[in-house]
């Protein structure tokens, strides 16, 4: 164990972030276009637009709510401000206090009560100014690896995700493992058919919630009176080599490495164990990096065959191409390439250790190419219709 | 994890059905895996798709890793392309009854 450390911001409630942002949070859509117009004046603040926040119920309400709260809160973040319209179903001050309750730096404002677009325009770049001013006060110290909770995902999968980029990413996950930290492996679609290999790997109540969350997928599958296939596998998937749900899975599920399963979380929950995770998302690719970085994830390591260049507004996402000729064909969108590891000019313990370094280089600050191409992909998963 | 000689193909493990094209391969040609008995493949097969490395009777199980990765859904000859067009999923099957596919239910 070679208790490797990173330099970064200790936050008051005890988590650790890798970035030091600050965020303008809507709490419905109504007020998307007062933050982007906040943002335009503030270009240092993160702003998040999003089509949710209003005439949900029950557990789709909750889990919008405990998505945006646990992004609100997530390490990497140094303060939000929440925008809200004033009649929407998730309350803006709940919302804030939510996320106060996390421990975060927050602060609140409302279009009705502040009285119309403008004037929460020019109180939200007031306070937007501030939570910077306050932010740039917050330094980097060394952290070590435990406080780390790593994402990692899959999109755009070809007949070499599980040959050469997923079984490097998990050689990494167990080098994160061993050194105390946290890996989530999610998109619970993309387990079925693989669910025995990870349930074999955890204690019995561990194994009975992972057996209940794939047979939550197959039952949507069921009530649909559909095939999965040509949904997930999608039409790109097939063309890459892969034929079935079930051998996309077995691929898929290399990423999460070989150490025991320790808990399995619902969307956007921060996982309470160190060790590897599974996070109940779908397997479509923004939803699921929304759900991981609302569950705690600092940083996010992104597996493609075809290409997939997407990334997220507040945590660095890591991009690993499965193939050499991708690699070259979309340079500006990869940071490794484990193609290499069927070239045969390096080993996939070698492939996984630049995985490795290319976290904790990241965790230092280092911009992989999805930050520096300014992606701001952010997408909350619906379990439930709007009313 | 057998390469084949040529290093143009790779069968995950000993027991699989399937090996995978690390490139494109042409109708014809001929991967061998050590001692084994050649392989020529049925029609072209694509980088990262996969084809028998020995015949597949119709409605057995594939396996690629070790593992089953869905069935035939009639006989595959040896070195045939192996894709959507001759298996299909064991899972995620809303579209059947649990019985058709021969497994009971959770």
């Amino acid at each position: 164990m070679s208790g490797r450390t990173f330099m970064g911001y200790r936050r008051a409630n005890g988590t650790v972030g890798v970035r030091n942002h600050v965020v303008v949070l809507p709490s419905v859509m109504c007020a998307n276009h007062v933050v982007d117009l906040i943002g335009r004046k503030v270009p240092d603040v993160i702003t998040i637009g999003h089509p949710t926040g209003c005439s949900q119920v029950g557990a789709d309400f909750e889990q919008t709510k405990r998505t945006m709260a646990g992004f609100a809160a997530n390490p990497n973040v140094a303060a939000v401000l929440i925008v809200g319209l004033g009649c929407e179903t998730n309350e803006s001050k709940a919302l804030a206090e939510e996320i106060a309750a996390r421990g975060q730096r927050v602060e609140v404002i409302g279009i009705q009560e502040q009285g119309g677009t403008n004037a929460t325009i020019a109180r939200g770049i007031e306070i937007a100014q501030e939570l910077l001013r306050e932010a740039a006060a917050h330094e980097r110290t060394e952290c070590p690896v435990d406080a780390l909770i790593v994402g990692t995902e899959c999109g755009g999968s070809d007949g070499f995700s599980g040959i050469t980029a997923n079984p490097a990413l998990g050689y990494c996950s167990d080098r994160v493992v061993a050194e105390g930290g946290t890996v989530i492996l999610a998109e619970v679609p993309e387990l079925v058919g693989a669910e025995h290999l990870l349930a074999e790997r955890a204690s019995a109540p561990v194994a009975a919630k992972l057996y209940e969350m794939i047979e939550r997928v197959e039952a949507r599958a069921r009530a649909m009176h559909v095939d999965m296939r040509y949904g997930n596998p999608t039409q790109g998937n097939i063309a890459g080599g892969l034929t079935t749900i079930e051998e996309k899975s077995l691929g898929a599920a290399y990423k999460g490495g070989s150490t025991a399963l320790r808990e399995v979380v619902e969307y956007a929950e921060r996982p309470r164990e160190h060790g590897l995770v599974v996070m109940d998302t779908p397997g479509q690719d923004i939803e699921q990096l929304t759900g991981m970085i609302a569950g705690g994830a600092q940083v996010v390591v992104f597996t493609t065959g075809r290409g997939t260049p997407t990334g997220s507004p507040i945590a660095p996402v890591i991009k690993v191409a499965t193939n050499t000729t991708m690699f070259e064909r979309m340079r500006e969108n990869m940071d490794v390439n484990a193609g290499t590891i069927v070239d045969g000019s390096r080993t996939l313990e070698q492939v996984g250790d630049e995985i490795f370094d290319w976290i904790i280089e990241a965790a230092n600050g280092r911009e992989p190419a999805a930050e520096a191409l300014g992606f701001r992909d952010f997408a909350i998963n619906r379990i439930g219709p709007s009313f | 994890m057998p390469l084949s000689d040529d290093g143009a193909a790779l069968r995950l493990k000993d027991d699989d059905d399937v090996a995978v094209a690390l490139r494109d391969l042409s109708a014809g040609s001929t991967v061998v895996f050590g001692g084994e008995s050649p392989v020529v493949v049925a029609g072209a097969i694509l980088t990262g798709h996969k084809f028998a490395v020995r015949p597949i009777a119709g409605g057995a199980l594939i396996r690629k890793y070790g593992q089953v990765i869905g069935r035939a859904v009639g006989p595959i000859v040896i070195g045939e392309h192996v894709h959507v067009h001759n298996v299909e999923g064991t899972r995620g099957r809303g579209d059947l009854p649990l019985n058709a596919l021969g497994l009971t239910g959770p």
